[in-house]
């Protein structure tokens, strides 16, 4: 049969076979990970901390003698630091291979080789989905996998260390050690800065294993559920550690993440709701009120999750307000002028906030650690807009700089985007102070919630004609309206507000200077 | 005839297409479906065929067999009512003959009251359940969905009333035929004849020209093990799904056993496989098994003990959990005590052989199966055919699956036509429903290359990956390979392994080809519509090489 060779090659999509992920030899600059057309991306254990992921693939192509004299990683930002001294450890990264020329991360769909096993060169050491296909990925050194920084099912960046390999048995601790490092968010450039003296020392203190001290005595009978004993092993707990409260008093995948002291996983997949009981129906076990007999329930949008979550972290923070109240005659009067040129009031007090903001940086900060100011460099008025059924705040960027005119071209651009759902993150989430405002349904006051990363918001209500009496004593009737603003008293203090107030109400009830 | 001329222009147009004509006859030779295929197109048989037209137009205008012939009762009488009686008595109709069914118990046997169609129902449920509850597919696929839950009896009687609807269905179509369906237990008395009755009731006896044997199976459980039917149950009682429990064990992780813990742990149960073996899923083919112990046990809130054997459960009583001692599988010393809330013995199929009155025609049954050769004729105690007795389906062990009791059904009723038929057991595709699914047909690699190494040919293997497929990254779900073992020689397909979504409705375009000897340069040029998850072996079909006798590492890793 010849039959095949007369036709042209099908054009259906077909499947790209590992070795054509990898991009023709040669063809690449020196990035290029390995040619090598093999179906085993292979892996290469560079020396630790050292540059990125490309690179040290082709490194791994390297003669055996040359790679064996590579000094690891332990050793050489010793010796960078401490002269001579040299730590003989051998522990090498290994790390998220580039599987196709279009692979950014990949994920870790298992591992091959656990913890602690022993792994000679050229074995499978884990499976990794890249955007085509899983592959197995070998190891090009022997060694012992003394962590796994990256569990299966987790995804990574191409480059990043999944596990480090460790030589021999002496080195697993120090390989331990420096797992924690790498978990901590140590940047893996630089290492945590020994002292000398500490680093003179031999190898580190044996590792602190991650497994939180599990706050009971010894358990019962040890029988656990085999969702327990896999979070036990992912979590590192110590099953021995841990005393079940389930049936017969059995580990439950409860216990251990209690005794791993992680939220339990809000997936529903990992809280199924079935219950044993027979002719109950299964109800699904979220600490959440009890459903209300008869009552619909609407699953949040994304939008309305978003808002739910914004709303529940500012909880956080602790708030103060401060109320002020303003006389506008002299802003309606303007805005009557500049109506019939598409200024709207919202515009108008977004400047005037920016102008006063401009003079009260503070309470254009925002604190973002708990430790420290973070002064922003932009006035970015978010103003708070209801949208069917949900709350955005679309950002007038550099409020305190652009004219009312253009901040007015800008801001009917923004509200026709979050009408058609077409915002760009940088377009709402880049707001520096917050404005929020009911007035135009005859609220008079309110009060408004801090949003995350901001230090302040202002709530307007309406402006009313109300009587006053002015310091001589005399009764006119004038609009008045009742600004309150909610500010982060870690770090803006009563008198930061109330002096920015007072300079919004100057510049409101002397409006010239927003025209300008 | 006008319909078989036109299939013959089609066919020999096709032929013009592949350079090539139908001529290697001998090679069809091998593969009974494929013979009777050619029958059409074949001079020498047209004769017969035109008779056989003939009888099946005065079947369909007497209904069954006015009358069978030689002062027999019935042409033919078939003990056992499951689907492979049903087959049969279906295809015995359509031959003309005059036939009868017995059963015993209810209409449709194990697969449609406690076997395949039930538990299709559970895991229907068990398959949404699953994707509604995985956050990350839903939110990939831009969808909501806030705590999904359900109602175990809503979904037991989802399962009891599909099995109702199709043992309806499977009577309805019997007695409109005319089959005349007989209650009782069947019990062979003497040659050709063939005694029933209900306890209580007198016996009656019928004499048959032919009988079939096909009273199927029964759960298997091996000793030690005490049935309650609460804690420790069969697949019997576990497809009524009187209760979802916290943590179940499985003993056996075949077909039945996965099948369970997909619908277990979909429902929220926790699972631990007993497997005597030394890896899951031993009948699989081992990288299909490796796989599926990656996407189906892995991930998911299952833990297992490998070469170990139940040797005593007790069920939950006084307080105590489920008690299950395990003892090494080699060695017998015992290793572990397992304390659960359930335990499904999944451990197999036991033949359902017992008064059948064997001993009567002197047949030995071999560990319960009734011993039968190619063509299904049972065979006595001293090897020689019993004429005129047939034994298929899990009775006879061959191929314990519904559709094979079918087939053999379906071939005993061609031979009691005057057609000799022998089933091609390796064209008889197999399937396991979980999410995603499992289906094979023919041999797996490592029985392919016992073959090829005892037969003297090379094998070659091609896989591909449900990750390349359009429809399947569409659906959201690119987990899956499929492969085929085929020869390079002369592109013979010896074996197709899918794992992935929906390779059960895959497998019969290998199957059928298998079946009719449609070799891989032939079937690589018939088109799949785009986009579809067909395109998965039209990619294995297009990816073999034929005539470069190049055989692949059985080790070597392939992206999956």
């Amino acid at each position: 049969m010849t039959a095949s060779s007369e036709f042209p090659k099908p054009s259906s999509p077909r499947f790209l076979r590992p070795p054509h992920c990898f991009p023709p030899p040669y063809t690449q600059p020196a990035k290029a990970p390995s040619p090598r057309l093999r179906p085993r991306a292979l892996l290469s254990s560079p020396p630790m901390a050292t540059a990125p992921a490309p690179l040290s693939l082709s490194a791994s192509t390297l003669p055996a003698r040359l790679r064996a004299g590579a000094v690891p990683a332990g050793a050489r930002w010793r010796q960078a630091r401490r002269g001579r001294m040299v730590v003989r450890a051998k522990i090498r990264e290994i790390f998220m291979p580039a599987l196709s020329s279009t692979m950014t991360e990949g994920k870790i769909v298992s591992w091959s080789a656990g913890e602690g096993d022993r792994v000679s060169k050229g074995d499978a050491v884990v499976v990794v989905e890249s955007d085509k296909a899983d592959m197995d990925v070998e190891t090009f050194h022997d060694g012992i996998v003394a962590a796994v920084l990256v569990q299966a099912g987790e995804s990574a960046p191409v480059g990043a260390p999944i596990a480090l390999l460790a030589e021999s048995e002496e080195e697993v601790p120090l390989a331990l050690a420096k797992a924690q490092e790498l978990s901590n968010g140590q940047p893996q450039q630089a290492p945590p800065a020994p002292t000398e003296d500490a680093a003179a020392a031999p190898p580190p203190p044996p590792p602190a294993p991650a497994t939180p001290p599990a706050p009971v005595a010894a358990g019962t009978k040890g029988v656990a559920s085999p969702h327990a004993k896999k979070l036990a092993k992912q979590h590192r707990v110590d099953l021995a550690k841990v005393t079940g409260t389930g049936p017969y008093g059995r580990i439950t995948p409860a216990d251990i993440e209690a005794a791993a002291r992680i939220q339990p996983k809000s997936k529903p997949a990992a809280a199924p709701p079935p219950v044993a009981a027979p002719s109950v129906g299964a109800v699904p076990q979220a600490a959440v009120l009890p459903p209300v007999p008869g009552a619909t329930v609407v699953p949040f949008t994304t939008m309305q999750a978003a808002v739910s979550k914004n709303m529940v972290e500012s909880l956080a923070v602790p708030a103060f307000r401060v109320g002020y109240p303003i006389v506008t005659d002299k802003l309606d009067e303007l805005y009557e002028k500049v109506k019939p040129k598409g200024v709207t009031m919202t515009v108008l007090l977004a400047k005037a906030a920016a102008m006063a903001l401009a003079q009260h940086p503070v309470v254009n900060a925002s604190c973002r650690d708990g430790k420290s100011f973070t002064y922003n460099s932009n006035i970015n008025i978010a103003v708070a807009v209801a949208i069917d059924g949900g709350l955005i705040t679309p950002v007038l960027q550099d409020a305190d700089k652009l004219d009312i005119y253009l901040l007015s071209q800008n801001w009917k651009d923004l509200v026709k985007k979050a009408r058609a759902k077409q915002l760009q993150p940088n377009e709402y989430s880049s707001g520096t102070f917050t404005l929020s405002n009911l007035g135009m349904f005859g609220v008079d006051r309110f009060d408004a919630i801090l949003p995350p990363g901001q230090g302040a918001i202002m709530a307007v209500g309406a402006s009313k004609p109300t009587v006053v009496a002015d310091k001589d004593g005399f009764f006119s009737v004038k609009n008045k309206m009742l600004v309150n603003v909610t500010a982060d008293h870690r770090i803006v203090y009563g008198a930061d507000l109330a002096a920015f107030l007072q300079t919004f109400a100057k510049i409101v009830e002397d409006p010239e200077s927003l025209t300008l | 005839m006008s319909l078989s001329a036109a299939s013959a222009a089609v066919a020999s147009s096709a032929a013009a297409y592949r350079y090539d004509t139908i001529r290697p006859v001998a090679r069809l030779r091998f593969c009974g479906l494929r013979r009777e295929a050619l029958r059409f197109h074949s001079p020498r048989s047209t004769p017969q065929l035109v008779a056989a037209r003939r009888s099946v137009v005065a079947a369909a205008t007497a209904g069954n067999g006015a009358a069978a012939s030689g002062g027999f009762d019935y042409d033919l009488v078939i003990i056992g009512a499951g689907v492979g009686g049903h087959g049969a008595a279906l295809h015995a109709v359509e031959k003309g003959l005059k036939t009868a069914i017995i059963e015993g118990d209810i209409v449709g046997g194990t697969c449609v009251n406690r076997g395949c169609v039930p538990s299709k129902a559970l895991l229907a449920v068990s398959g949404r359940m699953r994707e509604l509850q995985d956050e990350h597919h839903m939110k990939s696929l831009g969808l909501q969905v806030s705590s999904p839950g359900y109602d175990r009896q809503a979904v037991a009687d989802h399962a009891n009333n599909l099995a109702s609807k199709i043992r309806s269905n499977l009577t309805n179509s019997m007695k409109a035929l005319g089959v005349d369906i007989l209650t009782g237990i069947g019990t062979i008395v003497g040659k050709q004849k063939v005694r029933y009755g209900k306890v209580g009731f007198p016996d009656n006896e019928i004499t048959a020209r032919n009988i079939i044997i096909a009273t199927g199976s029964v759960p298997f459980v091996p000793k030690g093990i005490e049935i309650d039917g609460k804690t420790v149950f069969t697949s019997d009682h576990a497809l009524k799904l009187e209760s979802v429990p916290e943590w179940i064990a499985i003993v056996g992780s075949g077909y039945i056993g996965l099948e369970f813990s997909d619908v277990y742990t979909a429902l929220g149960s926790e699972v631990t496989f007993v497997e005597a073996l030394d890896q899951l899923m031993p009948g699989f083919d081992p990288e299909i098994a490796k796989l599926a112990q990656r996407i189906l046990i892995n991930p998911r809130k299952i833990d297992y003990h490998t070469g170990v054997f139940a040797s005593k459960i007790t069920p939950a009583k006084d307080g105590k959990p489920v008690l299950i001692e395990l003892i090494d599988a080699k060695t017998k010393e015992h290793k572990e005590t397992l304390e659960v809330d359930a335990a499904l013995i999944a451990t197999g199929r036991a033949p359902f052989t017992k008064g059948l009155g064997l001993e009567n025609i002197n047949v030995i049954t071999q560990r319960g199966f009734v011993p039968a050769d190619e063509r299904m004729q049972v065979m006595d105690a001293i090897g020689n055919v019993v004429p005129n007795l047939y034994c298929i389906g899990d009775a006879n062990g061959k191929l314990m699956l519904a559709h094979a009791a079918s087939a053999q059904g379906i071939s005993v009723v061609e031979q009691i036509s005057g057609r000799d038929n022998i089933l091609n057991h390796l064209s008889i595709p197999a399937a396991c429903f979980t999410h995603p699914e499992i289906s094979m047909v023919g041999l797996t690699e490592p029985q392919a290359r016992e073959k090829a190494d005892k037969e003297g040919f090379e094998i070659s293997v091609v896989k591909t990956s449900f990750k390349a497929n359009t429809k399947a990254l569409a659906e959201n779900e690119g987990d899956g390979l499929a492969k085929m073992i085929y020869r390079p020689d002369t592109g013979e397909i010896l074996g197709v392994h899918i794992l992935g979504l929906h390779a059960a409705d895959l497998i019969h375009e290998a199957s059928n080809a298998i079946a009719l000897g449609t070799h891989v340069q032939d079937i690589k040029f018939a088109v799949h519509a785009h986009p579809t998850l067909s395109e998965v072996l039209d990619e294995l079909f297009k990816a073999a090489k034929v005539d470069t006798a190049v055989s692949h590492s059985i080790n070597e890793p392939v992206a999956v």
